[in-house]
Order: C-alpha cells, then sequence, then structure tokens
C-alpha cells in the first residue's frame, strides 16, 4: 500500500532520513519507532507530500507523490505532530471546510455526522475549536484525518501530551481503524506499539534500525533479562544461590527496600527464563519470595540493544570478509 | 481552491482584521474626500484624492495581507493545506482572491462617495471610472505583494512591515527617479515606478499598458508565492 524506496531528505549539509526503504500491506497498523530526531516526522511529511525528498520514491497505492500528488493525498489522511486546527472556528465549521478541501463526495451530513461518532466529539460539535480541551482537539485533529474516508491514514504521535485514559482511548480507537484502513503511526512510547502495532520500523538517525514484526522484535531485544526480587532471609547466603542458580548471568543486593525483605537484582542470560528455578530453589531453603518484577523494556533499551546488535553485526561481517 | 476562499474570507471576518481593515479605510477615504472634494468645493481635486488613496493603500492593504500564509505557517494549519488534494496554485489563489474580495468589497461600498459629487456639481464621470478601475487594479497588485511577503515569513508583524516598505519604495521611485544621473539606471528604475504609470489616468486617459502593467505585477507575486512554496517542500 505504501513503498518507501531509498528515501534521502537533506536539509542543507544535515541528513534527516538516509537511504531509507521499507513497505506496508494494505490493512496493516505500522509503528515507526524512534528517538526525538531520529526523522519520523521528516519521512512522515515525505509520504504525505509536505515535503520532498532530496532522492528516492514514496509510492501510495502504486501513486508516485511526486509525479501524481492531487491523486496520491486523495487516498492519505494525515494528522501531524501539531494538528492543524484553526483556533477560531467551530468543530463544525472546521469539519466542513477539510470535507470541502478534500472534495468529499461522500454525503456531508451523514459522512461527518459518522465521523463525529467514530472519535466521540459529537457533544462539542458546535463548539469553538480554541475552548476545547488537549484530548478533544486531537480527536478533531483525528477525525479530520478520517475525512473522505482515506485508505492510508498517517499520524504523528497521536498520543502525546494526553492523560492516560484519553492515551488508552485514542489507542483503542486507532485500533479499530486499522481494521479498515491501513495506518501508520510514529511514537516513542514502546507499550503503545505493543498495545496497536502489527509490525514496528525503528529508525534512528535517519537509517532503518529495525523492520520486523512486533512479537519477533519484542523477543529478538528481550533475549536477556533483569529481574528484581525481594527475598526474605540472610543475606549472603541468598546471594549465594542466586549466583549459583543455573541461567543467571549475574545476581547483586541492592539493599532493604522494605521492612523484612532485601532487594536483588537478577540478570538472567540470554533466552532463559530463571523464574520458575528461582521460585523452587528459594522454596526449598524456606526464604519467601514475597515480589518478583522483571524490568519493563523501553524504549531506549531497545534502541541500545538494536544498534549494539548492529554494530556487532557489523562487526562479524566485517571479520568474515577479512 | 474554493474551500480555502470560503474559509479565508469567514475567518476575516471571525477575527476583528476584516472589520478593522473595512472601518480604517472607509473612514481615512472618507475624511480625505471631504476635505479634497466636498471642503474645498471643487472636483478639480480628485487626482489628488486618487494619489492619496494610493498611499493609504500602502499602509492599509498589508493588514489585510499579513495573515494570509504568515499565521498558516506559524500555527502549522499550512500542513493541512499542503498534504490535502489542492494544488498550490489553488492555495495561494484562494487566499489572494479572498483578500481580494474583502478589498473589492470595501472599494465598492466607498465608490459611493462619487455619487455626492453629483449632487452638488458635475464632475468628471470618465474621470472617476478611469481611476476606480485604475485603484482597484493597484489595490490587487498591492495585495499581491503582501501576499508574496506574507509567505516568506511567520511572523505578520514582520509581513505587515515588510509589505508596507517594498510597497512604499515602489511609490517613492516616483520622486526619486528623475534625479537619478544614470541613463540606464533611470529608465530601468522608471519601469518600476507605479505612480509613473498611474500618472495617465490622473488626467483621464486609460493606459493600457498600464492597466497591462498592474495585471502583470499581481501575476508575478501571485507566481512568485508558488514559487516560494515550492521550493520550500525541497530545502
Amino acid at each position: 500500500m505504501i513503498e518507501i524506496l531509498n528515501v534521502t531528505k537533506k536539509f542543507g549539509d544535515k541528513v534527516a532520513v538516509d537511504n531509507l526503504s521499507f513497505n506496508v500491506v494494505e490493512g496493516e497498523i505500522l509503528g515507526f519507532l524512534g528517538p526525538n530526531g531520529a526523522g519520523k516526522s521528516t519521512t512522515m511529511n515525505i509520504i504525505t507530500g509536505y515535503l520532498s525528498a532530496t532522492s528516492g520514491t514514496a509510492k501510495i497505492d502504486g501513486i508516485d507523490i511526486l509525479e501524481n500528488p492531487i491523486e496520491a493525498k486523495r487516498r492519505i489522511g494525515f494528522l501531524p505532530e501539531i494538528p492543524p486546527l484553526y483556533p477560531e472556528m467551530t468543530v463544525k465549521e472546521y469539519l466542513g471546510f477539510v470535507y470541502e478541501l478534500k472534495e468529499c463526495r461522500f454525503p456531508k451530513e451523514q459522512h461527518l455526522k459518522e465521523i463525529c461518532d467514530v472519535v466521540k466529539i459529537g457533544d462539542v460539535y458546535k463548539r469553538m475549536i480554541k475552548n476545547l480541551s488537549k484530548g478533544y482537539r486531537q480527536r478533531v485533529g483525528i477525525a479530520q484525518a478520517l475525512i473522505g474516508n482515506p485508505k492510508v491514514l498517517i499520524f504523528d504521535e497521536p498520543t502525546i501530551g494526553l492523560d492516560p485514559k484519553q492515551i488508552i482511548e485514542i489507542r483503542n480507537l486507532i485500533k479499530m481503524l486499522g481494521k479498515e484502513h491501513t495506518v501508520i503511526l510514529s511514537t516513542h512510547i514502546l507499550p503503545e506499539v505493543q498495545a496497536v502495532c502489527d509490525r514496528i520500523v525503528v529508525i534512528n538517525k535517519g537509517k532503518l534500525v529495525a523492520n520486523e514484526k512486533t512479537e519477533d522484535l519484542i523477543l529478538a531485544v528481550e533475549g536477556s533479562r533483569r529481574l528484581t526480587a525481594k527475598i526474605v532471609g540472610p543475606e549472603a547466603e541468598v546471594l549465594k544461590m542466586l549466583k549459583s542458580t543455573p541461567g543467571v548471568r549475574y545476581a547483586e543486593s541492592i539493599g532493604k527496600r522494605d521492612t523484612d525483605s532485601i532487594s536483588y537484582i537478577i540478570e538472567s542470560e540470554d533466552n532463559v527464563d530463571v523464574r520458575k528455578s528461582l521460585f523452587f530453589n528459594l522454596a526449598k531453603n524456606n526464604w519467601p519470595l514475597i515480589g518478583l518484577e522483571g524490568d519493563e523494556l523501553n524504549l531506549e533499551d531497545i534502541f541500545i540493544r538494536l544498534i549494539d546488535k548492529e554494530k556487532s553485526d557489523k562487526k562479524k561481517r566485517g571479520a568474515k570478509k577479512g | 481552491m474554493i474551500a480555502i476562499y470560503k474559509r479565508e474570507l469567514k475567518s476575516y471576518f471571525l477575527t476583528p482584521i476584516g472589520y478593522v481593515f473595512c472601518g480604517m479605510y472607509l473612514a481615512v477615504s472618507g475624511i480625505i474626500f471631504s476635505y479634497t472634494t466636498l471642503l474645498a468645493q471643487s472636483t478639480s481635486s480628485l487626482p489628488t484624492y486618487f494619489l492619496m488613496m494610493i498611499a493609504v493603500f500602502a499602509i492599509l492593504i498589508p493588514l489585510l495581507t499579513m495573515k494570509l500564509f504568515a499565521e498558516d505557517r506559524k500555527t502549522r494549519t499550512e500542513q493541512i493545506l499542503l498534504t490535502t488534494p489542492v494544488s498550490l496554485t489553488g492555495m495561494v489563489m484562494g487566499k489572494y482572491f479572498a483578500a481580494v474580495t474583502v478589498f473589492g468589497a470595501t472599494f465598492l461600498v466607498n465608490s459611493f462617495n462619487y455619487i455626492l459629487l453629483f449632487q452638488y456639481g458635475e464632475p468628471n464621470a470618465g474621470l472617476i471610472l478611469i481611476n476606480i478601475l485604475g485603484l482597484f487594479l493597484i489595490g490587487c497588485a498591492f495585495i499581491a505583494i503582501g501576499v508574496f511577503l506574507s509567505s516568506l515569513t511567520e511572523n505578520q508583524l514582520i509581513a505587515a512591515v515588510s509589505s508596507i516598505c517594498v510597497i512604499v519604495v515602489f511609490l517613492a521611485l516616483f520622486f526619486v527617479v528623475d534625479k537619478i544621473g544614470v541613463e540606464w539606471v533611470r529608465v530601468f528604475l522608471k519601469w518600476f515606478s507605479i505612480l509613473d504609470r498611474y500618472r495617465p489616468f490622473t488626467i483621464e486617459l486609460l493606459d493600457i499598458t498600464a492597466v497591462v502593467y498592474f495585471i502583470s505585477l499581481t501575476a508575478v507575486f501571485l507566481f512568485l508565492t508558488v514559487r516560494v512554496y515550492e521550493k520550500r517542500r525541497w530545502s
């Protein structure tokens, strides 16, 4: 549905996107991940025709955005990082304006009403945009993208700055939209991607770092796990036992964090789950395990690991060549 | 294009700018008109009124054009205009004609002033009609200049001030050009002097070259505005 081929974008000497290629299949929700300044927004702006790539092509539904921008843009609904809203207009006027701007052919009243129902902005329909809360503005932004029922939806950090309840609502909304549309969703929040996306493309400094199914990517970087355990028992002996448990690479006491338990950090070897043997060993010694938490992997970890992996892969390849 | 035209037109009157422009235009024009014609009890000074109105346009029209592109750029609403199926030319023309409509409507209302003259004397109807056309074309050209400068910045104030400056330079050439010694420079600059071009209108001469000149000036600045947006995509 969306084909990005060797896209490079330079701002002066600075390379924002560097020879990036990936495809999005019809009906897929693609998570577009990267730290700030990685080139996510630039890439999205190129796909939507707001910017032109220095070299390379972007095709929507087989139509080149540069060769036939009008037709390509007809197939895209875009929510930029800052929703493009006119504060002095009411929601109704604004959506009416976008409807005309996109030259829709659906029956106007009905089409707008359906969209308002989907994004739940019916109750602010006649209010001025400048008086709306951030969450509602974001929804109006999404509504704007949905007008004309485009095949492709592109959302640039749609949940940024929203409260947790709104985040969940917007996520569910995107998930629902993903059933009928092809969606690209940029974000730097990992749980969001895990919750919503089928596939993840990770970029860093404008370069593709990973392009994999969500489960595969999480698995690939989750190999080695860090656990924090709270155990009641004599510190030295517990630590000794932990270190001798098969599969544990590293264990360290981080002292008392509770009234009676001592916390330990345990790192397992790649692709080994030590939690079961840990539990049985502790039970054998009558040391109650009162808490066990896996460290949530966050985007930073994924990056560090992906980038490290890339570096070591390169080294390996280099070694082979040599 | 029509959607953008309608939105811009509406937005002039959702914000105070439209009212400020119409009010100021009619008030200033009315004062100048009464001093030059009615109170002077003569219609021979009408050309003075027309020339003074050009100076008034130089200040007022940038108020009308300053927000057209600068505001969209600042609030990032241009992203919706540039990512929906609208051509760049369509976008520029939509905004341009919205400003022309507000200007034209005020201009039309203002033209009722001339009817008063017929109550008190026998003014030269031909002169009035020719100058109505001339002033309107100059207004349209100034709007195009303002539109262009608005597309260069995201600050409305800078857009307005720079438009005023550019227009004033165009007007000031009239007073400077003849004092330049080098002939080719003089000829070259004279080409840009709007008031020199306008002079035939004040003596009841419909100068077709001047009409073409004003329309071309408008077209050039609108074309440049489209180019600004075209270029920004690439840089």
